[in-house]
């Protein structure tokens, strides 16, 4: 059976043409760059050019690129180097709706270090509020970071206007940008952010590879130390192959950016379009006006996401749900939670995430096969439009 | 990805007794659409032989919510009233050739919705005394519950307790007053833990905390029962509230005081005291 992979934003294939550069530096290439014979010095080169590279697709410059092994370092280490440059200030805002790699590490911060935390609301459709943030910022805070694009929904949030409100105050802004690069244009000569978070198996490179752009000119205080890697500024032994990886992914995905992302937004609304005309009682999550051109957050109403996926796996499909069942722990998706989505759209969420492989042939497979298995799982449920009034009363009690 | 069993996934791909006996002589029901799984099972009773001959169920879940409702079916079909009442949620586990830890409440959800039905049957009254004691307010799971499940499935552990009857899963509040309550049951005498030297806070620091705890962890709570306190002024360990809202006349103010003060002492390791401006 062939696999009809709908979930590039949980990670995407690694593009042939990266396995192929990548070949070498497992089997001939193997030297350590910081030697000083010509067999490992060689490799330095080809680091600094997958720098240019991976600089290339955020309009930044090459010495502003951290190589780290993966987003959650990135995400880590900035956060933690704002509040080591900034030993005074001990607020750190952030949304609600991140990934957990800040939400997590954030908390951290508040236990261990005591840390005030401000974490600011979304409304339904996934927006940010700015009146929010504009309120909570002080003269203590240290940081502020907030994701480009969400995950579970897509959702692109204003990051030029938050960048321009926070350069006039003076205050560090850091962007998790993981689902976002390579999915829409980033260009960071204009965007005013001075850090930046990215992971190559979000864009057709290997896993264990991440990026942290610092800008020219902000303070910085390594997380890992040790030797002179990265200008000291993050240690241990580069992972050349997947650093070479990534520069090739990041060429690749700025060649598809500049052919648009036209075609791929169509597939998915394609796809969206005709689940929702299908599948009575089904919502897209989220603001569909300002997306990724690649995912889509669908509930479908008295069904279960885990039984969703587990049907839809029988036909090789892969997609991932926000449901309790899915996420390993009992509550359900924390990004549709805060939106304010009903717990029972939330358990039925399911996000499909596309990619520039993904083919028309394969869309209408999904289009064929998902509609008769909602019915069915719907067939099962004691749940249903008539029943259905009195549980979204119940939840929205629960929901205040 | 969940590692089920062949029948798991044989029970959940073509689940067997699907839908709703029809003059159903008892309907048992469990769970809710919030809590994310809810089951309800239809039976129908031979009156001389008082042995389950039709059942048929309905569910909200997961695949293995799914499966575990199906065999639920399955098993008690044949079955006299009594025999039925005796099924255990290991039985449903078992038939399926194990459950993964994480969703044997699947099977808990099975057990309760037959006795439900059972119950209803002989026209048992549900047992809904006011002074029930709700410990998991997320997902409404009883003392009682808990108690059993715990004594019933030789559960020694929170973890435990929340892989079986989900409570502790959500916001996690209730997590000590599950393990006083599987201390009790396991009348294992409480160990003394060990004093943990927490690090000395700053002047600074102590403030942050104090301010932090206030405003995510007790302001919330009041504001829900409609009531609200400012902070005034941290002097020392001094710490002054101003109490606003329904707290203002609460007859158990003075306790909200007490309990905000046992927090503040625990989270800082210093012992503050709090009083109101």
């Amino acid at each position: 059976m062939k696999t009809i992979y709908l979930d590039n934003n949980a990670t995407t294939q690694v593009a042939p043409e990266v396995v192929e550069a990548m070949l070498p530096y497992f089997t001939e290439l193997y030297g350590n760059a910081s030697s000083m014979h010509t067999f490992g010095g060689q490799i330095h080169g080809r680091i600094e050019m997958a720098r240019a590279q991976v600089a290339e697709l955020i309009g930044a410059e090459p010495e502003e690129i951290i190589f780290t092994g993966c987003g959650s370092e990135s995400d880590n280490t900035a956060i933690m180097s704002a509040a080591e440059c900034n030993p005074a200030k001990r607020h750190i805002i952030t949304t609600r709706v991140e990934h957990s790699a800040i939400l997590n590490f954030c908390k951290h911060m508040a236990v261990k270090g005591g840390y005030r935390v401000t974490y600011l609301p979304v409304d339904t459709l996934g927006r940010l509020n700015m009146d929010a943030l504009l309120e909570s910022l002080d003269d203590h805070t240290a940081v502020v970071s907030i994701m480009y694009a969400n995950n579970e929904t897509g959702v692109i949030f204003p990051i030029e206007e938050i960048g321009k409100l926070l350069r006039a105050r003076g205050i560090l802004f850091h962007v998790d940008a993981v689902q976002a690069a390579g999915k829409i244009p980033i260009n960071l000569k204009e965007l005013p952010v001075d850090m930046i978070s990215l992971s190559g198996h979000k864009l057709h490179a290997p896993k264990g590879i991440g990026v942290l752009y610092v800008r020219k000119g902000t303070r910085f205080c390594p997380y890992l130390i040790g030797g002179h890697q990265e200008r000291g500024r993050r240690a241990g032994t580069e992972n050349v192959a997947s650093i070479v990886g990534l520069g090739k992914a990041c060429e690749l995905a700025k060649k598809e950016l500049a052919r648009g992302t036209a075609p791929l937004a169509a597939l998915r609304d394609k796809l969206e379009a005709a689940l929702l005309k299908r599948c009575p009682d089904a919502v897209v999550n989220g603001d569909r006006e300002n997306r990724l051109p690649n995912t889509t957050s669908i509930s479908f109403e008295y069904v279960e996401g885990e039984a969703i996926l587990l049907r839809l796996n029988e036909y090789g499909i892969c997609a991932s749900s926000g449901s309790a069942c899915t996420s390993g722990s009992l509550q359900p998706s924390h990004v549709l939670r805060a939106m304010g989505i009903p717990y029972t759209a939330v358990h039925g969420s399911v996000r499909f995430s596309l990619s520039s492989y993904n083919r028309q042939s394969e869309i209408d497979r999904v289009i064929e096969v998902l509609p008769p298995i909602i019915k069915e799982l719907r067939s099962y449920s004691p749940f249903g439009r008539d029943k259905f009034e009195q549980y979204c009363r119940i939840d929205a009690a629960r929901a205040d | 990805m969940w590692e089920y069993t062949d029948k798991v996934k044989e029970y959940f791909l073509k689940p067997k007794n699907v839908g709703e006996v029809e003059n159903p002589d008892a309907v048992g029901e469990v769970g809710s659409i919030i809590c994310g799984d809810a089951l309800k099972l239809s039976i129908k009773v031979d009156k001389e032989t008082n042995r389950i001959v039709d059942a048929k169920f309905q569910t909200f879940g997961c695949a293995s919510a799914i499966a575990s409702s199906s065999v639920l079916t399955e098993l008690v079909k044949g079955k006299t009233l009594d025999e039925a009442a005796k099924i255990t949620n290991q039985d449903i586990a078992e038939y399926l050739g194990g459950l993964p830890d994480e969703k044997m409440h699947c099977s808990v959800m099975g057990m309760e919705a037959l006795q439900d039905a059972v119950n209803k049957y002989r026209g048992v009254k549900k047992i809904t005394r006011p002074e029930e004691n709700i410990i998991c307010k997320c997902f409404d799971v009883s003392e009682e519950k808990i108690r059993r499940t715990a004594i019933e499935n030789n559960l020694k552990t929170v973890e435990d307790i929340t892989h079986y009857t989900k409570a502790g899963g959500g916001c996690g509040m209730c997590i000590p007053e599950i393990e006083q309550i599987l201390k009790e049951v396991w009348s294992i005498t409480e160990i003394k833990e060990r004093p943990v030297e927490k690090k000395k806070l700053t002047n600074i620091q102590r403030m942050a905390l104090i301010q932090d705890v206030l405003e995510r962890e007790i302001r919330p709570k009041l504001r829900a029962d409609g009531g609200d306190l400012d902070l005034v002024d941290i002097d020392g360990s001094r710490v002054i509230v101003g109490l606003r809202g329904m707290c203002v006349d609460c007859p158990s103010g003075g306790m909200t005081i007490k309990g905000i003060e046992e927090r503040l002492k625990d989270v800082t390791g210093q012992n503050i005291t709090v009083v109101t401006e």
